[in-house]
């Protein structure tokens, strides 16, 4: 399966196609997840490289979100494994520490914190987690919230900002701590229709630098632009994963069929 | 608009100016339309509540101020003050000789001119008087007397027992060092209170740490050849501030802590957090004051004497840190998941989260709550009298009961509602002045 998927990445030269290394960010083998008695993940496998960037999609209620929140252990797996960076999630506490200091999350309501400035929100983690000194801290904030392109807001507090702003500064917050992986949780779906676009586009440009990305996300433009691979999940399986062109003009199973008609028609 | 073709240039989008709202909707006139006189029934409630406003202020004033008397030493300067209003009242023309005529008046007095003989029936207050006419003459007029006793406050109480509402029993000659204390805590406590003054974090782990124990050797003594004054000594206001300083202090950090406590994964820690809070939240104050100087004893060596005023304090503090966990543990439940789920995917751990994270944001919400729940502690210090000790209150009543002082209990009740008020009041605006400043702007 993945050979396939490398070949057709190879076969395509757009700019989502990107150099895909062989190494492994992320490893998930046979793993479930129940809350209570309810199975929200079935049998999940998966296999993320370094650099690759996986757009997840699926009908609400099919656990998109749970899968990437099992990734950093916001939601704790009952069966199967976790390997991220070859570090397995376990209830040690160690591991969870490092493995969340690699994965940076961005959420669908930004959660920025809100009784601190922007530029306190991004030095927050490196002073107290990687116990960078403040003014290194402040010099890293600053270039990440260039890069989002609102570093003239880094003494604002969230609440006077835009909603697309507040994402924007979110994500410069995880980039703060320079993870390896990034994990985006419907990251537009709270926002105005023009501020989508806003946000998007840093997550482009981060796609470009060849950052790991799992997006669970419906922009299905982002997907096409830049995912080496679509994945589709409905009742908490991975039903369907492809490279995006193949996703989206040749879905193999009726429910990615028919789930794709309804997104796609409007 | 069949115009629209490709030459034309489309049109531009112009935003109306803004325009300021109707003048009577603004300023002082519009705010008083709206609040005071919207309307007739309104208008007259107004009217109505402000004449009675000025009315009950204008009899408080007469009674303590105007009428008061300030200075002196001694009960006898506070005599009522005595008046005689004087009234005239005409009568009808020539009255012949033996004639009886009524004069109708409230006064104390009816002042007849020589040869006029007032009735002997009079009785004060009544409503017709009596006036019998000797002799054919004219009385044109007849003066009335009214007395008017107006009683002012002896305010000579409190200026005479005032070292004693404040010390109470505390040495004269050893006064400086409760003085000293006590401005000392405040100078600390008002710098670390002020914005953007250097060394804040500094003074505030002073106020943390060295400053009980200097306050502690200073009070009492025994050490640095400094005389020793035992605690049942310590009293009046002072004694309000030590226990409300104490247990406000102290039920803080061990409030937070329960509540915490109470939202932990690890079951033991949790059901000894709700037992605990559950169970001093179920009795009342004055129980658990009982309860600590009988009850307390029970749990410790036998032979071992336990301070009395060291029981009362860990009582009001154990009580107050149960109410303030509550307090906590609702401002917990208002900080959204997401804050959390945010600071454990930054890598934040427990303590980090809770300190940096939902700590900070929790105490904003819950600062009206604490500081009433504080505002409470510092008047409820007065049920201590019950158990013996000599607060503000405990002074109080001593002076009353002082037979030279007896039935001057109105000022010195006043006096001490002032004290409260004064401090209560700058707790309330403490709190309002932080949460305007903590108000960051964040719109949910």
């Amino acid at each position: 399966m993945s050979e396939a998927m490398s070949a057709s990445s190879a076969a395509d030269s757009g700019p989502s196609k990107m150099q895909v290394s062989d190494e492994v960010a992320i490893q998930i083998i046979g793993m479930h997840k129940w809350y209570g008695q309810f199975h929200v993940l079935k049998d999940i496998n998966l296999t993320v490289h370094r650099g690759e960037r996986i757009v997840v999609c699926g009908p609400s209620g099919s656990g998109k979100s749970t899968l990437i929140r099992c990734i950093n252990r916001l939601e704790e797996h009952q069966k199967g494994q976790i390997l991220v960076d070859d570090i397995e999630l376990t209830n040690d506490l160690k591991n969870i520490d490092s493995i969340r200091r690699e994965v940076g999350m961005v959420f669908q309501h930004f959660n920025l914190f809100p009784h601190l400035t922007v530029l306190e929100n991004c030095t927050l983690a490196p002073i107290w987690v990687r116990k960078m000194p403040k003014a290194e801290a402040e010099e890293i904030a600053m270039h990440y919230l260039e890069r989002v392109r609102i570093p003239e807001q880094a003494l604002k507090f969230p609440g006077q900002l835009s909603g697309g702003q507040q994402q924007r500064v979110a994500i410069a917050r995880s980039l703060c701590m320079n993870p390896r992986i990034m994990l985006f949780d419907e990251p537009t779906s709270a926002l105005d229709p023009e501020m989508i676009k806003e946000v998007l586009e840093v997550m482009i440009g981060l796609a470009h630098e060849g950052m790991t990305m799992i997006c669970v996300t419906h922009e299905m433009g982002f997907a096409r632009q830049v995912a080496n691979r679509v994945i589709f999940m409905d009742a908490g399986e991975i039903v369907e994963q492809n490279e995006p062109e193949e996703f989206f003009n040749n879905p193999r199973s009726d429910r990615t069929k028919l789930f794709l008609s309804q997104i796609l028609s409007h | 608009m069949s115009n629209l073709d490709m030459g034309d240039v489309a049109p531009v989008f112009e935003p109306k100016p803004d325009l300021p709202p109707p003048a009577t909707t603004v300023g002082v006139i519009g705010w008083l339309r709206s609040n005071l006189f919207p309307d007739l029934l309104n208008s007259v409630l107004t009217l109505l509540g402000l004449s009675v406003a000025i009315w009950a202020i204008w009899t408080l004033l007469t009674w303590a101020v105007w009428d008061a008397h300030f200075v002196g030493s001694e009960r006898d300067v506070c005599k009522p003050n005595f008046e005689i209003a004087k009234d005239e009242v005409t009568l009808p023309g020539t009255l012949p000789d033996g004639s009886i005529v009524d004069i109708v008046t409230t006064a104390d007095r009816v002042v007849v001119p020589p040869g006029v003989e007032p009735n002997a029936r009079w009785t004060h207050k009544t409503v017709v008087r009596t006036v019998r006419a000797p002799g054919t003459r004219e009385y044109a007029k007849v003066a009335v007397e009214q007395d008017v006793v107006t009683e002012g406050a002896c305010w000579i109480v409190v200026s005479q027992r005032f070292d004693q509402f404040i010390y109470g029993f505390y040495p004269s000659d050893e006064r400086w060092r409760p003085t000293f204390v006590v401005g000392l805590g405040l100078v600390l406590l008002i710098y670390m209170l002020t914005d953007g003054v250097p060394y804040r974090g500094w003074v505030a782990a002073i106020l943390a740490i060295p400053f009980p124990i200097v306050a502690f050797i200073l009070l009492r003594g025994n050490m640095l050849g400094l005389e020793y004054v035992d605690n049942a000594k310590w009293g009046g206001l002072l004694l309000t501030i030590i226990i409300s300083a104490v247990a406000i202090s102290g039920a803080l950090p061990l409030g937070i802590a329960l509540a915490l406590g109470r939202r932990s994964q690890m079951p033991i820690i949790k059901m000894f957090c709700i037992l605990f809070i559950e169970f001093f939240r179920a009795v009342p104050m004055i129980t658990i004051l009982f309860m600590a100087m009988v009850v307390l004893p029970l749990f410790l060596p036998p032979g071992t004497s336990f301070d009395q005023l060291l029981r009362v304090l860990i009582g009001v503090t154990v009580f107050i840190a149960a109410y303030t966990a509550e307090v906590v543990r609702g401002g917990l439940q208002a900080i959204p998941k997401g804050q959390y789920e945010a600071a454990a995917a930054l890598g934040l751990g427990y303590w980090k989260m809770m300190g940096l994270i939902v700590l900070p944001q929790a105490l904003k919400i819950m600062i009206p709550a604490i500081v009433s729940l504080f505002i409470g502690i510092f008047k409820d210090t007065t049920l201590v009298v019950i158990v013996g000790l000599s607060d503000l209150l405990a002074m109080a009543q001593l002076a009353i009961t002082d037979a030279q002082w007896i039935g001057l209990a109105k000022e010195v009740y006043m006096f001490c509602a002032l004290v409260f008020f004064v401090f209560c009041f700058a707790m309330s605006r403490y709190s309002m002045y932080l949460e305007r400043k903590l108000h960051t702007g964040h719109r949910r």
